[in-house]
């Protein structure tokens, strides 16, 4: 059956925002790289590669589960909490032993409790209805305040013989011209996995699709029919895990369990995920952006590094940087539109 | 069916025939939006039942709703702005068959049946939020098609369209009917709804006032079934209107200008008299007004209120020279919706209640705001309701009477009668006739020539972002002001 006469209407291009916005990310990040090589000589080799990276793969982890967040139209400040509350609970219940199936218990243990805890998320979320930033303004908090009271409060730097094990395990090492090593930490490959997985995720399936939704508008989403509330429950299921994750591969790399360790840094891994295009209005978000976020932090900091500037100066450009990242995102959203006025000539 | 201490509905039937369109009309709060929550199975009746080809759907729910086939399409669309136009379509039909995965391609595809059926042609990778409103309607149609609707109930879908737009969407909606999908088209403009109606349903009070073929409908018959008076205002431009009584002072604009934007507008608005200004969606007419009200500041230019200059770098400036302003939107941008009527009405006003100590004389200020209440009848409760339980015409009169309270020298109104019922739309007419009496300069930025027709004593028309012509007298007729509009 024919449609009826219309006049036809002019085709759109399509916009290319995320992608265009991931584009200009790495071509800091590739800029960045060819101004300190430039700066200090020996900044352009694998140790720092090494080192950039070693730097990115905790704040990657936790980095994707604040994406999701956003993507689904929240936010969440409760991930690190959640990650060292994970991390050190798993130290702790792990049997002594160095095979890797306790290795492997132990991550599946870290997740668990991620899970759980973001499942606290969830009802604090979708149950009592709470703006997702003050549920987990609260859930922080609380979750820092059990592990403190009733998991334990002892720094451990002796840790379990399989997660040590871990620790020391390399894929690549390379000895420098000076005798120094660097090494390729071997936790890259599941956390190069756990990424691509999530990037099919969000694209490819239905339910990656509805967190989209839910970020570009809930009413709407609800309207449509969409499984909003498992969805829901769903994004802060996948955080929680993710945190989890992150938090033993931070006790992993860095060889001890400090329980008052991780809170605090929320805001590094908050504007890497601002940085590479999650926004904070919800609705917008990659994985390839995001990481993208967490490398050009990363890059900074051992670039500061390589200058000689204190540290104590990186946090003030991560602050800079979550300034910047949000101000492109609102500008984004304000412009737009044709201009009306038609110069005077037609 | 009870509604917030009040019988929404009472004993309401409406029957829809395959292939019809089936207007469905009445003033703000008759219970035409509770009828359609009802059908839609977000609320629940507490008598009566909705019965779908001959067969009594119990316990209906929005998800049954959609599983039978029934759409609505409410007048924020529903969409997502952040996907696009083909995740728009078909995002809905696949949650329902239980898909998992998705697969651009299938969804594109499925949004291009849809939109061939409707008979237009949408890129459909683009993303929403960079589609005209015209074009959402469409996705949001396309969406009801592709969850195979076969009733497609449509909520004032003409209110932000363009003569132009409302004339694809017609002949849109004219191939649906031919497919044997009935439609409920919801309005409030008589004209739309003789075009396109087969049948007509009226409701006053809950109940059903009058329902027939569109063709035993005319004008006086709407208005009485709708108003239950006989208060029809004759459209002629005699009709007591406050102009030629224009005296010294009001609102005078000389070559006004923002980049981009527009340029060279000079206007004038006389004390006492109503001026309108008209022009195309996107011809520059909002923004002139947000301008005038220093929302948006011009770049060049000059405003004289009563013969003072004055500089609008804000809104404050504005309203410190006597610049009112009633905004288009009035739902984001004139009202705090979770806020009481009361703070509402008196939120411009405040300075004036202020007593010694700088605590606020509640006492007067209920008083006052009480009064105003009475004057334009706004229908509530109580003065301490949100404003987002008030229907549209009761929502306009609260913004209009928070800016009356000011007593404005300059009063300026955009579209203040959109989405408002016949009754509502007389009585705000008449408000502003009886302020234009006391003095006031008043702007009426509206779509409505008819109305422009009956109560401005001159109107500007605005193209492109410039003042493009300028009626008056007995050239101003509807004919005069559509020709110079379009042309």
């Amino acid at each position: 059956m024919r449609g009826p006469e219309v006049p036809l209407r002019l085709r759109r291009r399509p916009l290319v925002w995320t992608s265009n916005a991931d584009a200009v990310l790495y071509l800091t990040i590739f800029g960045l790289v060819v101004v300190m090589s430039i700066a200090s000589p020996g900044f352009f080799s694998l140790p720092t590669l090494f080192n950039v990276v070693r730097e990115s793969m905790v704040n990657g982890v936790f980095a994707l589960g604040v994406m999701i967040v956003l993507i689904a139209g929240g936010i969440d400040v409760s991930f690190m909490a959640i990650g060292i509350f994970a991390g050190y609970s798993a130290v702790l219940l792990l049997p002594k032993g160095s095979s890797v199936g306790l290795l492997l218990a132990g991550y599946v243990l870290a997740v668990a409790i991620g899970v759980g805890l973001g499942l606290v998320n969830a009802a604090a979320v979708a149950k009592l209805r709470l703006p997702t930033l003050i549920a987990t303004l609260g859930t922080q908090t609380l979750f820092r305040g059990v592990l403190l009271e009733y998991v334990g409060r002892k720094y451990i730097d002796n840790l379990p013989p399989s997660l040590a094990r871990l620790s020391r395990a390399n894929l690549i090492t390379v000895t420098t011209g000076s005798g120094a090593k660097a090494s390729m930490h071997v936790l890259i490959v599941p956390i190069i996995a756990v990424a691509l997985l999530l990037s099919w995720f969000l694209r490819r399936t239905l339910l990656g699709r509805t967190f989209y939704a839910l970020g570009g508008s809930e009413e709407s989403s609800l309207r449509m029919g969409l499984s909003v509330l498992p969805a829901k429950v769903l994004v802060f299921v996948i955080a929680g895990g993710l945190a989890g994750f992150a938090g033993l591969s931070q006790i992993v790399l860095s060889q001890q369990a400090n329980p008052f360790g991780l809170v605090g840094q929320e805001l590094d891994v908050l504007a890497a995920a601002v940085l590479g295009g999650a926004a904070i209005a919800g609705g917008r978000g990659s994985v390839r952006g995001v990481i993208g976020g967490v490398v050009l932090i990363a890059l900074i900091n051992s670039s500061l590094v390589s200058l000689g500037v204190p540290s104590s100066w990186f946090r003030a450009v991560v602050g800079l940087l979550l300034l910047i990242g949000v101000a492109i995102q609102s500008r984004k959203q304000r412009t737009g539109g044709s201009p009306i006025l038609v110069e005077a000539s037609l | 069916m009870r509604f917030g201490g009040v019988h929404a509905l009472a004993g309401a039937s409406l029957r829809l025939h395959p292939g019809e369109v089936h207007s469905l009309a009445g003033e703000n709060g008759c219970g035409k939006s509770t009828l359609i929550k009802v059908i839609s199975g977000i609320h629940r009746p507490t008598s009566g039942e909705v019965l779908f080809d001959g067969e009594v759907i119990p316990n209906l729910n929005p998800r049954l709703s959609i599983d039978r086939g029934i759409s609505v399409i409410y007048q924020d669309f529903a969409l997502l702005p952040n996907m696009t136009v083909a995740e728009n379509i078909a995002l809905p039909s696949l949650a329902t068959s239980r898909v998992r995965l998705f697969r651009v391609k299938h969804a594109e595809s499925l949004a291009e049946q849809a939109l061939v059926r409707l008979g237009v042609s949408l890129e459909p990778s683009a993303v929403v939020d960079s589609l005209g409103i015209a074009d959402r309607q469409l996705v949001a149609i396309a969406r009801s098609l592709a969850q195979q609707a076969r009733v497609v109930i449509l909520d004032e879908p003409t209110t932000a369209l363009t003569w132009r737009e409302v004339d694809v969407l017609f002949t849109a909606l004219d191939g649906l009917r031919r497919q044997d999908v009935s439609l409920v088209f919801v309005s409030h403009k008589l004209q739309e709804m003789m075009r396109i109606s087969d049948r007509i349903t009226i409701m006053r009070n809950g109940a059903v006032a009058a329902t027939g073929l569109a063709s035993e409908f005319d004008r006086s018959r709407v208005v009485e079934a709708t108003t239950g008076r006989d208060l029809l205002p004759s459209p002629s431009p005699t009709n007591g209107c406050a102009h030629r009584a224009a005296r010294p002072g009001g609102l005078e604009v000389q070559h006004l200008g923002r980049k981009e934007t527009f340029a060279d507008i000079s206007l004038t608005v006389g004390a006492g008299e109503i001026v309108g200004l008209t022009g195309l969606l996107g011809s520059g007419r909002t923004e002139i007004a947000e301008a005038l009200f220093g929302l948006e500041p011009a770049d060049v230019g000059s405003i004289v209120v009563d013969g003072v200059p004055v500089v609008v770098r804000s809104p404050e400036d504005a309203m410190a020279a006597g610049i009112a302003y009633v905004p288009e939107d009035r739902l984001s941008q004139g009202l705090f919706l979770n806020q009481s009527i009361e703070k509402n009405i008196c939120s411009s006003n405040l300075t004036k209640y202020v007593g010694p100590v700088g605590a606020l004389k509640r006492g007067l200020l209920r008083k006052e705001v009480g009064e105003t209440v009475v004057d334009l009848r706004i229908k509530a409760d109580s003065l301490d309701a949100p404003v987002r339980v008030l229907s549209g015409g009761n929502a306009q009169r609260v913004v209009l009477s928070r800016w009356l309270m000011r007593n404005p020298k300059v009063l300026i109104l955009n579209g203040p009668t959109v989405g408002v019922d016949v009754g509502s739309k007389f009585d705000i007419l008449a408000i502003l006739r009886s302020r234009a009496l006391d003095g006031a300069a008043i702007l009426l930025i509206s779509d409505d020539l008819t109305e422009l027709v009956s109560c401005c004593s001159r109107v500007y028309i605005v193209r492109q972002g410039r003042v493009a012509g300028h009626v008056a007298g007995t050239n101003l007729t509807e004919q005069q002001l559509e020709l110079e509009t379009k042309a």
